[in-house]
This record gives C-alpha cells, structure tokens and sequence, in this order.
C-alpha cells in the first residue's frame, strides 16, 4: 500500500525544500509519495524541473496562503 | 536528575560544558549527574578536513582529547550505546554497562556512505574523513592536468562544501602553476549553481569569472573508476581525471539498528529540539531530521538552546526558549578570501561580498573553535 510523508521545509534555507526532497525520497519505496511544504515560491519550479530530469512524477502543486504543497510520487 | 548525553562531538561537548557551568552547584551537591558517552577518546574539528585537503593544516591540528575540552565534573566514557530502550529510559553500552537517565540528549552526528553509489569508493576522492582529505592533498599535489570534476550526493554535511573546495581548487592549481591545464567540472543536482538561492546567486558568475564550468540537475547514478565516467540519473555522463565526491550520508548505524529514525535521522520538533514522542528526549546537530544545514553551526546553536532548557527545567519547572532556526557559516571563496551566510526560520540568508577579513577571521575561527567547545565562545 502506497505511504505518503509529509516533509515540512517551511521556513528553511539551506540547504533547502528541493534538497530536503531529494534526501528524503531515498528513504521512501517506489510508489510512496512525498509532500513537501515549502514558503520558498522558488521550490514550486524547481521542484517539478528536478522531477521530471530524474524521471519521478509530480502529482501536484498547489499553494495555500503563502505555502506550497508539492507532492511527488517516487516512481523508481 | 539524570541528564546523559550521546556523543562527544560539537553539539555533545557544547552542551556537557554549558550544563556543567550552569548546574555546578546541583552537581556539587549531588542533585545532577551530568554523563557523556563518545565513541572515541579524541574530538574532530571536521571543518579543518577541507583545509588539509589543500595542504593548510595538517592531520594533527584536527584532534584534541575529548576529556581535555570537558568541565571536570562531566562524567567522560569512551563506551559508545549500542542499544536504546526509550520506554524504560535507558541505553546499554558496548561495555554492557547500562546508562539510566531522566533525561537523554542524542548528538551522534552523521556518516558518509560512499558505497551507496555504486563505484564511488573505488573511483572519487573525498574530504570527508582524515584518510580520504590526506588522500585527496596527495592527488593534487600529483596531478599534471586535465579534468578534476565534482559530484555532490545528498544529504550531505556542510552545505556549502562543494562550492568552497571549487574556489580552492582554482587557487591550488593557479598557485602551481598548471591552471591554464586544469579544467575544472562542477556538477550539481538541482537546477542552480546552488540549492541555496543566495548561494547560487553569487557563486554562479563566480564560477564564470574563475573558468569553472558546471552543470546543473546532475545526480550522480555510478562512478565507473576503469573507464573514468560518472553517470548521472539523468543519462550524461562526466569524464574525469580526478573524481571528488561529496558523498552521500546518513545518521549513525547506532540510530538505525535501533530504529530510531529512517537513514538514522531522529524526528525531532525543530523549535524545542525534543524527539518526537518522547518529551525528555532532546536531539541536536547532525541526527534530527530537522531540515536544517547539517553544521556544526546549527549544532553549537541547538546546543545552547537545549543547555538553557533544560536547566531551566531542572531550576524552576519551564524552559526558556525555542531553537529560532539560527545558522552562521563561512564560506570559503578561495585562498585568500571568504565570505559568510548567517539565517534562521525567519529571517533570510543575506550573503555579504568575499573579503580577506572574513577569510582571516576563519583562519582564526579554526584554532578558536576549541573556546566554542568548550561552551566559553
């Protein structure tokens, strides 16, 4: 059964929402999601670029009072 | 009160010392037993290992002997935990000895894992221990020219690292003599020079005005140490006559065999720096899951939160503050320059210009840093 982790990376630098992402989805097996909350608009670009190079799946982006929700699917 | 701390680096020792200053008289009395338990009898200063990379310090100006940098009314074992048993507030040692505590502070730190990529050990170089930064001057110091590339695994300690060895190795082979014959090739994973917007910001034209060629959204896959190519998951490729790795890491062994936390990091609350689910349980430095910079920077700040808490707790029943996110890091802009990045949760990294000012006051921060440890600085 799938698991989704939320990763809170609100309010953090360095090294930042995306790295924090990609740490983290290596602890997590294919077909796990991850949602990362980011208050860096910057994240909700860079995130789906590193995504997509790497050959994950962006499930999606959405933003709720200056923090953005952005989930990824481990996909191998 | 039984306070016990796990692991006598920069945030361990940090915070043994400021307890010991402000419980001295509930030590004194018998009141307080204050423990520290190390894997090893000597402390590190990891930030020195770049510098011996480039042969500006040597092996011995990293080490002190831990119980020199203690208060003497720390009780000091080189006896490291092999087994925590949370729910009946105790550790068991690799002595066998079993450690009751009221209270337990976790700063075991992190580790590298270079074997996790595939090829790594066998054909990159690193910083990152005393035997890989010796290793490393010695490869420099050999090499005639041709392509010296970067890779960068995440997580990995000392965000900026990567950025700072780039500047050094400009420098090193400018002092040689042999830039003009070196390339220099710096690939990162994300989509910037830098993962840090402010980072990336300033290194990135750097980078252009040095003659550091770079690409970006590179994540290193394997190293093929015959042929001399690194694999990025994207399908490029890097070829290399030298391969410097930032390897990737993970929370020490101790903390995933005892399941602690997944890649042996700790899920810890990130303003009163308490493990998840267990209130007198506090977590620094390197071992929480905490997003922020794996430093010793956050782990000296953690520390002093921490230290403040809980003899607070201790002396009136409440603590005193929260962890404000605060981070303070110099960042290396080459040999004879060098620039800082100070931050918190709420207020952003504002890099300032690389000066030679700042570059000394790091040279001198590097023998200062014994101060700081011993909860003085």
């Amino acid at each position: 059964m799938p698991e989704k982790k939320v990763l809170d990376a609100r309010n953090t630098f360095c090294p930042g929402p995306l790295m924090e992402l990609i740490a983290n989805m290596k602890l997590i097996n294919v077909g796990d999601e991850l949602e990362v909350l980011s208050t860096d608009k910057g994240s909700a670009n860079d995130v789906p670029e590193w995504v997509k190079k790497v050959g994950h799946q962006m499930v999606s982006t959405t933003e709720v009072n200056g923090v953005w929700h952005i989930v990824v699917r481990k996909a191998k | 009160m039984r306070i016990l701390i796990i692991g006598g680096g920069t945030g361990g020792t940090i915070l043994a010392n400021n307890l010991a200053r402000r419980l001295a008289g509930e030590i004194r009395a018998g009141k307080v037993r204050l423990t520290l338990l190390s894997a090893s009898d000597k402390h590190m200063y990891q930030p020195g290992l770049l510098y011996v990379a480039f042969g500006q310090m040597t092996p011995d100006q990293l080490y002190r002997d831990e119980a020199s940098l203690l208060e003497s009314s720390v009780d000091f074992r080189v006896d490291p935990v092999t087994e925590f048993h949370l729910d009946r507030n105790e550790v068991r040692t690799k002595s066998g000895k079993i450690h009751e505590y009221d209270i337990l502070a976790i700063a075991t730190g992190a580790r590298i894992i270079p074997q996790e990529v595939p090829g790594m050990n066998e054909g990159a170089e690193h910083f990152y221990t005393e035997e890989g930064a010796v290793r490393l001057h010695k490869r420099l110091m050999e090499f005639q020219g041709g392509t010296v590339a970067m890779v960068v695994s995440i997580p990995h300690k000392c965000p900026v690292a990567p950025v700072e060895a780039m500047f050094m190795l400009h420098d090193f082979f400018k002092a040689r003599g042999i830039r003009d014959k070196v390339k220099l090739q710096y690939n990162y994973p994300v989509n910037h020079v830098h993962a840090t917007a402010n980072v990336a910001r300033w290194a990135k034209p750097e980078f252009d005005k040095a003659g550091i060629e770079y690409e970006t959204l590179f994540n290193v896959k394997e190293v093929d140490p015959v042929k001399k190519i690194v694999y990025s998951e994207e399908g490029t490729e890097c070829k290399y006559d030298l391969l410097i790795a930032i390897p990737p890491h993970r929370g020490m062994e101790t903390i995933e065999e005892n399941k602690l936390g997944q890649g042996g990091w700790i899920p810890t609350d990130r303003f009163k720096l308490t493990m998840n689910g267990h209130d007198n349980v506090y977590v620094i430095g390197d071992a929480t899951n905490i997003p922020v910079s794996k430093t010793g920077s956050a782990a000296h700040f953690e520390a002093e939160v921490v230290a403040e808490n809980i003899a607070s707790v201790i002396k009136t029943g409440v603590p005193v503050r929260e962890y404000d996110g605060k981070v303070y890091c110099f960042i290396e802009a080459g040999y004879d320059r060098a620039t800082y990045n100070a931050f918190d949760y709420v207020n952003l990294p504002d890099l300032k210009p690389p000066s030679k000012s700042i570059h000394w006051f790091k040279v001198a921060y590097n023998q200062m840093y014994w101060t700081t440890v011993r909860g003085l600085l």
